[in-house]
């Protein structure tokens, strides 16, 4: 394997590539989701989306965030050669919603707000406690493996420039 | 940003390397050999070491407090003593005013400036405290992985070197390149494909 620090700059780009395929697909091929994460109810992008556009010396970065935020101030960042370096999500899955910030450098969760638990009252509470978070974490990063997993065999196969970057590029020109 | 906050920062990584066995002894003796050492009353101005993951400020890593299930929880502590730059001019300046006038002279050289400023930092260190920061990790050693509760760059850093030193496994970050390369079950072409890729354009 490649030095980590050496791979982790000259392949950065697949991660906004991840996050940028990934809002194409929430949009555009729902149906695919579920056949990725079979107990996915729902995965919608939330309240807060970066963009970053290396084109240019300087990178430009656009930051969309508000509950109200349209994307469309996004779609141009899209249209100008941007990519989606960060985005919020929403997971629903059964009766339980996870929300979690994903960041395309380096796919690390950031303000991960799994499904509320009991309070814990006392200190033979707290290993259980422990464990079901771990669990409902783990349903978070399951997601985010899975979902990668199935864009990294798609961008490896001769698929990804025979049909998806088609597709994504057909989405980004008539939004 | 712990395991029961409300909101969480994970950063994941895969442990490489095998840990002796009897293997919860082995992480014991690292986490108590690496555990935090006060540096309140002391001159350095920091510290890295393991802490107990219930009680941060008395690290204690006996019996088997840390293993919670198939896990060893435990935190990383950083303390850290800063300065205020205003305050060290503040000495500074009245210590230069004070060696003037015991000497007789208008001028002190570079060297005693460096001096009198390196005697200050020094002096102050040991009375102020160190701010403590701690963030807790969560290790699966069965299944060789670990979560790391922030995404501070710094905060990382130290972590992997100091298990390193405690545990003498290497930690290796999953970011996309990795995950990509360790963990997707990638073909041995799939593999020889993506080390072979470039930037796609959508706007081409």
């Amino acid at each position: 394997m490649l030095d980590v620090s050496v791979s982790y700059d000259r392949y950065r780009f697949l991660g906004n590539e991840f996050l940028t395929w990934l809002w194409h697909a929430i949009e555009n091929t729902p149906g695919l989701l579920p056949t990725i994460d079979p107990e996915l109810a729902a995965l919608e992008v939330g309240n807060r989306m970066v963009l970053e556009n290396h084109a240019h010396e300087a990178p430009e970065v656009v930051t969309i965030k508000g509950d109200d935020a349209g994307l469309e101030e996004a779609m141009m960042a899209l249209r100008k050669g941007a990519m989606v370096a960060e985005m919020n999500l929403h997971y629903r899955s059964g009766d339980h919603e996870w929300r979690f910030n994903l960041k395309g450098e380096s796919l690390s969760l950031a303000g991960l707000k799994p499904p509320e638990t009991g309070a814990v009252e006392s200190q033979e509470e707290i290993e259980g406690a422990l464990l079901e978070r771990v669990y409902l974490c783990e349903k978070a990063t399951g997601l985010v493996d899975a979902l990668y997993g199935h864009f990294i065999h798609l961008r490896v196969s001769d698929g990804w420039k025979e049909e998806t970057v088609p597709a994504i590029k057909k989405w980004i020109q008539s939004a | 940003m712990g395991l029961l906050s409300s909101s969480l920062a994970i950063t994941r990584y895969r442990v490489e390397g095998e840990i002796s066995s009897p293997l919860m002894d082995s992480v014991r003796d690292g986490l108590q050999k690496y555990s935090i050492q006060d540096i309140d009353n002391d001159a350095p101005d920091k510290a890295v070491g393991w802490t107990a993951w219930e009680s941060p400020f008395s690290p204690a890593f006996e019996g088997d407090s840390f293993i919670v299930g198939p896990y060893v929880v435990f935190s990383l502590r950083i303390d850290k003593k800063t300065i205020p730059p205003k305050i060290i001019k503040k000495e500074q300046a009245k210590e230069m005013a004070r060696r003037l006038a015991d000497t007789d002279r208008t001028h002190l050289s570079r060297n005693e400036k460096r001096e009198i400023r390196e005697n200050i930092i020094q002096a102050l260190s040991l009375r102020i405290p160190a701010t403590p920061n701690v963030y807790e990790l969560l290790w699966h050693p069965t299944d060789g992985w670990l979560w790391f509760f922030s995404t501070q760059k710094a905060a990382n850093e130290e972590l992997e070197t100091l298990f390193s030193k405690s545990f003498k496994a290497t930690l290796i970050r999953l970011f996309p390149y990795t995950i990509a390369d360790l963990a997707s079950g990638l073909t041995p072409d799939g593999r020889d494909r993506l080390g072979g890729l470039s930037p796609t354009r959508f706007t081409e």
